[in-house]
């Protein structure tokens, strides 16, 4: 048994696992308060990646400065897709709705392939220093930050919604969009609200990941790995979407494991995900930490 | 009553009997059968282009008409229909080599093994919201392309496998011009047999499902059986549509079945109208001719300033797929009951024409 392998992956699957969880939350979120399915998550991490990427290497801003303008331009372009494109369809089935972010998905992927080309695009370097000591472990920069930049994220998402007026009136939107529009919360902006606060953090997420791995259509994958963290923590628990990132990223990195040593398979590591989502759903539908009422027929 | 005109002004059915006729009309009848006769002699007529083009619409028209049966006529959403298609492809192909089972029981065979690889992963999600279903689809499109690619005794893994030409009792049908017969003989059973479905309690028992899941089971109807029937029987067609693509191409390789080929199918239905059954051909017929008129138009303004904007020659294949975006989006905006709603609403203009009022 190769320890060094098997601690360098699980180290490499807690790294990704908190990216899956921070897309996942960010999903988690819009399900939460306006009840879309947001098949276009991926995408949105590829947009602000290639939007920082776009601004770094053809305009030369500095980091510190290319970063918030892709989060400023995030935030707006997340509240424009609600406005004009979901907005009309409150109140249609929920297969529109569906089809509509499965479409956008669509579009965006094209366009950002004709405006970015299909190749891999490297990030231009942030840090200084390669690698850092840690614990006698020599360890990339670039995963310490991806690790502490998830960490704030989710720090502050919680914070957001535990203590923040605004985090309060989502939460009472989530619980009963009635009640909370008659307590005089604005449910359409509290919608807007969702989904450009969730494209911001997708971006972020979009960012570290283009920082360690480079820029390119592949990124969107994030996008589908939202589903098994999704379900495995509870379609509406931002905590749960948050663990269940975690475990799915170790997961896959431990099929990896267990693929390269023992089995041969190869690719297993993709793929362990998804087999894991329909077992999830034969034997605990409503995840780790979902509301157990979500109806059984 | 319906005998007297060409197109009655309302509804005039006395008994249940009429009222669940497969063709409304006789008029409707004998035009379904006159439009069959003539594009009998589409062959002969038509040049290769326009005959290759008529027989995917015929094949993919297949494939879409089971995708609607789950989410036009149940009300459930599937994202991995192009994985079903593309096992139906792979199972009719490995039939007819490694068992040498006539080409002409291979495709329903294939149908009938696709619907029950359909069935296992519809099976956790059958008993739970539709929005689960989605998912778990989404897992089985990823699953399955990855069965393909692996599976080398099945699929050939990387090199693609051969399928046998379609033959009957030793008559070898090759070529489009005899493949079109084929495919004409499956879509207009296919879709005889699923507007004769959607007549029975079991069709009806489906609408009632999407239509309000819980009054329906008050009304005594098995959701969960009639939830795993429709996905079953999607993936059926899927397999049969599959099973005649890879006979039509004579080789399967594992390239075209991912989840672009999945949205497609998606974009056929809901272009052509959720829940109809002739709507389903239309939207076929729009997406198969949407890239290609994308092509013409992209020759046609070849060195022209918008192509030198927008390049379309190097960018054709991304501006399509932002295309079939932008189309859905549109139609599920604009036009949500598909093509077939504008159908019946020139069919109601000429009605009453010229009195329309």
């Amino acid at each position: 048994m190769n320890t060094q392998l098997l601690v360098q992956l699980l180290i490499n699957g807690l790294v990704v696992g908190t990216l899956y969880g921070v897309v996942a939350m960010s999903f988690v979120l819009i399900y939460k308060a306006s009840q879309v399915v947001n098949f276009a998550q991926g995408e949105l991490l590829l947009i602000g990646a290639w939007v920082c990427w776009w601004l770094l290497t053809k305009y030369q801003v500095p980091f510190y400065l290319g970063m918030p303008i892709t989060l400023v331009f995030m935030f707006v372009f997340g509240i424009a897709i609600q406005v004009v494109i979901l907005r009309p369809m409150i109140g249609e089935p929920i297969i529109s709705v569906i089809m509509v972010t499965i479409a956008l998905s669509t579009v965006f992927s094209a366009m950002m392939k004709w405006m970015f080309g299909v190749n891999l695009q490297p990030f231009p370097r942030v840090f200084n220093t390669q690698n850092v000591n840690v614990l006698g472990l020599q360890v990339q920069t670039v995963y310490l930050m991806s690790l502490a930049v998830s960490l704030a994220m989710i720090v502050g998402m919680a914070w957001f919604f535990r203590l923040s007026k605004y985090g309060l009136a989502m939460r009472a939107t989530a619980f009963n969009q009635q009640v909370a529009q008659s307590l005089g919360i604005s449910v359409k902006s509290v919608f807007a609200m969702a989904w450009a606060i969730s494209a911001t953090v997708s971006a972020v997420a979009g960012v570290v990941v283009a920082v360690v791995n480079g820029v390119s259509a592949g990124l969107s994958a994030y996008g589908v790995k939202v589903f098994p963290a999704a379900i495995l923590g509870g379609l509406d628990s931002v905590g749960g979407a948050v663990l269940g990132g975690i475990i799915i990223g170790l997961l896959e990195n431990v099929a990896h494991f267990v693929d390269s040593e023992y089995l041969h398979w190869g690719n297993l590591y993709e793929i362990a995900p998804f087999y894991a989502l329909i077992i999830i759903l034969m034997i605990k539908p409503y995840g780790l930490f979902g509301t157990k009422d979500i109806e059984r027929v | 009553m319906a005998g007297q005109t060409l197109i009655p002004a309302g509804d005039f059915r006395t008994s249940y009997a009429a009222d669940t006729t497969v063709f409304p009309t006789k008029t409707s009848r004998n035009a379904m059968i006159a439009g069959i006769a003539l594009i009998c002699f589409a062959p002969h007529v038509l040049n290769e282009y326009s005959l290759s083009l008529l027989i995917q619409i015929g094949i993919f028209g297949i494939a879409a008409l089971g995708l609607n049966i789950v989410v036009g006529f149940t009300g459930q959403i599937s994202i991995g229909h192009a994985a079903f298609f593309g096992f139906g492809a792979f199972t009719s192909a490995y039939l007819s080599n490694r068992f040498a089972i006539p080409v002409f029981f291979c495709v329903p065979l294939a149908g009938v093994v696709t619907a029950a690889v359909g069935l296992i992963f519809g099976l956790p999600a059958a008993r739970l919201k539709g929005l689960y279903l989605a998912i778990a689809t989404l897992a089985a499109q990823y699953i399955l392309l990855d069965f393909f690619a692996r599976a080398e005794w099945f699929t050939g893994g990387s090199v693609p496998a051969s399928a046998e030409p379609f033959s009957i009792f030793g008559y070898s049908l090759r070529g489009d011009k005899k493949y079109f017969y084929v495919v004409l003989a499956y879509v207009v059973v296919c879709y005889l047999l699923v507007t004769n479905l959607m007549r029975s309690r079991d069709g009806r028992a489906l609408v009632a499902v999407r239509d309000h899941y819980l009054s329906a089971e008050i009304m005594g109807i098995n959701l969960t059986k009639y939830r795993t029937l429709s996905f079953g029987l999607a993936a059926f067609f899927a397999g049969v549509g599959g099973a005649l693509y890879a006979h039509y191409n004579q080789v399967v390789s594992n390239e075209g079945f991912g989840i672009e080929r999945s949205i497609i199918f998606l974009a056929m239905i809901i272009i052509g109208g959720l829940g109809s059954i002739m709507g389903t051909l239309m939207g076929t017929a729009f997406m198969v001719l949407l890239p290609e008129s994308m092509e013409w138009l992209s020759v046609a303004l070849r060195d022209s300033p918008i192509d030198r904007f927008l390049g379309l020659k190097n960018n054709i294949a991304f501006l399509r797929e932002m295309a079939i975006g932008v189309i859905i989006i549109v139609f599920l905006v604009f036009e949500p009951d598909g093509l077939a709603h504008r159908w019946r609403q020139i069919k109601t203009y000429w009605k009453l024409y010229p009195f329309s009022h």
